[in-house]
């Protein structure tokens, strides 16, 4: 076994698909001779020629839309947008052209464009450089949204979503760029739509994906040591299409739920996990979904992302408050009629 | 001459045919002849204009389709004839077209079946010709936007070695818009055969040119790109075939892009929907009715004796044949099936659709 960390297995994943299929074309930003700023790229220019890797000029709505047109030509484009933040001028490309063709053309014309986004923070980012924007896209039907967790996700979902005759908006974590796994390339790639779960568990399932997956993952070690909750963990993966039946199946079986998302909370993709465990678990629940997110703030400077960030202790606390003892939740509650409600 | 001399356009319009239907007196002009725009024979000029007739009788009838509720709506392209004619028969055999919800007459002038291509129109689908099979993209509403489609299909034809170049239309108002600016700039930086035609009717809904741009004229958008540009007078339908040829001559022979800018006018209101009264005076409409590229054209002809007034009365004939035929086919009630709503959404409907599907066809049983 070999460590390789995510990036290697991304850059590994478009070095087996450029090879597999001519079609492929990999552009952006700075993705030729740089290999692209978190070196994704690297190499690709060198080893494949500048017809299948090359850099565009700067501009993110002319990069899709004109990947749109090479799509029609029958190539498969793979396109970088440099930072989540700097893919915003591409958002009527990508919500009126990419996501609909197939819709609009009556299903003559499918476009197989893979748009690769480095999002979320965590990692000492400025202004623009550490948004969470997965649940633009998510709310836009005809994209598959897709977010890896592991080097070997990482690998396989990103060969899945080159093959995939659908667009899909491949989410990379950017603080996991540079962790690290036990891995053998080439992994099997299998259908999106199927969430993993991470960690079994008995009390309490934690839901979540992308950025905050090791973060979930730790607290449930913390729980274990600390509180003697045995928390299932599950990552999503693929945000679209969503795995009801996975996340259904743990939440009937713990009783309990937690969605965790970085990104902030309010009519996010939290809130629509959330939506979907009571929808589907209310029976079995022995109290409301919780939801641990990002603040409702814009994405803060350095010195305070640790305040934005959900960690460890924000997980537990919210945890702590799932109707353990049959005591109703009060947290929302003004102090006074807290404590009626406890009396 | 320079390299920037070689991209800049005319200084006035290029213009072979006067508004009367004679002949500019000492040819289009030196500046147009240094460019190489050359009078095309007579035999391509009468179908130009048999199309631009026939053209605008498939615009009058879908228009007065308007009223009948049995189109949605229709943006009239009547005046624009010239310019929605003689770029689409400059087209051949590998080329592809990018239009906007505008261009339905170039549409039916490229061939299209009328019931596939109204289909929008209608409110049938969102478009209903396969953009593939027929190389002519959806029409574009969200502005601009197809510029790059063509841009990135240009560059495609030009790895698959085609041959093919990429028509793209495009109004005046919409070159402000930043995928106008970016379409230009990838199909010059790649070196793309691209035409983009834009048909400047001198109003964007209700707002006038001036209030979109200080360019002294739109072609000169074109250059700072490195993009060859020319104007010319969208209702002279000889100097609009002539600049189309030398565009696609340039665009592909390895020239990279070109720009025209068509000065026309939209002789109806922007949509069915909408009343122009409101914003330009009838003595401004008349004038520009009074340089009806047809009428311009068919003076010349019948003068020159290309066509005669039985030739005249054969087209008027069968533009009234197509008239009847897309009434026919628009009279016909549509059978639209609710759950091929979830058919096209992705290959293959997620978890969550075949939920809605179901319910939508539970719904549908009860009816
Ligand atoms: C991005 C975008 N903004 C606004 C509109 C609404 N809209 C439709 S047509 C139009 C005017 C366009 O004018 P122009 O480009 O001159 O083309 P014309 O309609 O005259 O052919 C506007 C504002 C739109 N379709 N797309």
């Amino acid at each position: 076994m070999t460590q390789t960390t995510f990036a290697q297995a991304l850059n590994r994943a478009l070095r087996d698909e450029l090879t597999a299929d001519e079609d492929v074309l990999v552009f952006g930003e700075d993705v030729g001779q740089l290999g692209g700023v978190f070196r994704i790229t690297d190499g690709l220019t060198r080893d494949f020629g500048e017809d299948r890797c090359f850099d565009t000029p700067l501009a993110e709505a002319g990069i899709a839309g004109f990947a749109v047109g090479l799509a029609l030509q029958g190539f498969r484009p793979v396109i970088e947008m440099q930072f989540d933040a700097f893919a915003y001028p591409a958002f009527e490309q990508i919500a009126s052209h990419i996501a609909k063709y197939r819709n609009r053309t009556r299903g003559k014309v499918n476009l197989p464009i893979v748009i690769r986004i480095p999002y979320g923070g965590g990692i000492g980012g400025v202004e623009h450089h550490c948004d969470s924007s997965e649940g633009y896209y998510a709310h836009t039907p005809g994209l598959q949204v897709v977010t890896p967790a592991t080097p070997g996700d990482a690998y396989s979902m990103l060969r899945e979503a080159i093959r995939n005759p659908d667009p899909v908006v491949f989410m990379e974590p950017k603080a996991l760029y540079w962790s690290k796994e036990d891995l053998d390339l080439p992994v099997e790639r299998e259908p999106f739509g199927q969430a993993a779960v991470r960690r079994e568990g008995s009390d309490v399932t934690l839901v979540t994906y992308g950025p905050q997956v090791a973060t979930a993952l730790k607290a449930a070690e913390v729980a274990a040591a600390e509180e003697d909750w045995d928390v299932e963990v599950v990552d999503l993966r693929t945000i679209v299409p969503f795995d009801d039946e996975t996340v259904a199946a743990s939440v009937r079986k713990t009783g309990r739920a937690v969605v965790l998302s970085e990104a902030q909370g309010f009519a996010g993709v939290a809130g629509e996990v959330a939506a979907r465990i009571s929808e589907r678990c209310f029976h079995s629940l022995a109290a409301p979904v919780l939801r641990v997110s990002g603040l409702d703030i814009p994405y803060p400077p350095p010195m305070l992302e640790h305040s934005y960030l959900p960690g460890v202790d924000r997980i537990l606390d919210t945890i702590a408050r799932l109707q353990w003892d049959d005591e109703p939740d009060t947290h929302h509650l003004p102090a006074s009629d807290r404590e009626q409600v406890s009396a | 001459m320079t390299d920037v001399q070689q991209l800049l356009p005319c200084s006035e319009p290029v213009r072979f045919l006067e508004p009367t239907g004679t002949l500019v007196a000492g040819g289009p002009g030196e500046e147009a002849s240094a460019r190489g725009y050359a009078m095309p024979e007579p035999e391509a000029l009468v179908e130009v204009w048999r199309n631009m007739v026939l053209g605008r009788r498939f615009d009058a009838q879908a228009t007065a389709l308007t009223k009948q509720g049995r189109l949605a709506v229709y943006p009239s392209s009547r005046g624009q004839d010239a310019c929605q004619v003689a770029p689409v028969l400059t087209m051949t055999g590998p080329d592809w077209l990018f239009p906007t919800y505008r261009d339905s007459m170039a549409l039916f002038v490229r061939g299209l079946n009328p019931a596939e291509s109204m289909a929008q129109l209608r409110g049938n689908w969102h478009s209903g010709y396969d953009p593939k099979a027929t190389q002519t993209g959806p029409q574009t509403t969200p502005l601009a936007t197809q510029a790059l489609h063509a841009a990135g299909a240009a560059y495609g034809m030009v790895r698959r070695g085609t041959g093919g170049v990429a028509l793209c239309y495009i109004g005046d108002g919409a070159t402000s818009e930043g995928d106008f600016h970016e379409g230009m700039n990838f199909a010059a930086v790649f070196n793309a055969p691209t035409v983009f035609v834009v048909q400047n009717n001198k109003y964007a809904i209700s707002v006038p040119l001036a209030k979109q741009t200080k360019a002294p004229s739109l072609a000169y958008k074109g250059v700072g790109y490195g993009v060859r540009s020319e104007q010319v007078d969208g209702n002279d339908p000889i100097a609009m075939l002539a600049v189309s040829r030398a565009a696609f001559e340039h665009a592909r022979s390895g020239g990279g892009p070109f720009l025209i800018e068509a000065h026309t006018y939209r002789m109806e209101a922007h949509t069915n929907a909408d009343d122009a009264t409101r914003y330009r005076s009838s003595d401004e409409v008349d004038e520009w009715v009074g340089r009806d590229p047809i009428v311009r054209l068919q003076t010349w002809l019948l003068a020159e004796g290309h066509i005669e007034d039985a030739t005249v009365e054969e087209v008027r004939a069968e533009g009234e044949e197509i008239a009847a035929r897309i009434r026919s086919i628009m009279n016909e009630d549509a059978v639209l099936d609710p759950m091929e709503l979830f058919e096209h959404v992705y290959a293959e409907p997620t978890p969550q659709l075949r939920e809605q599907a179901a319910m939508v066809a539970a719904e549908e049983a009860l009816r």
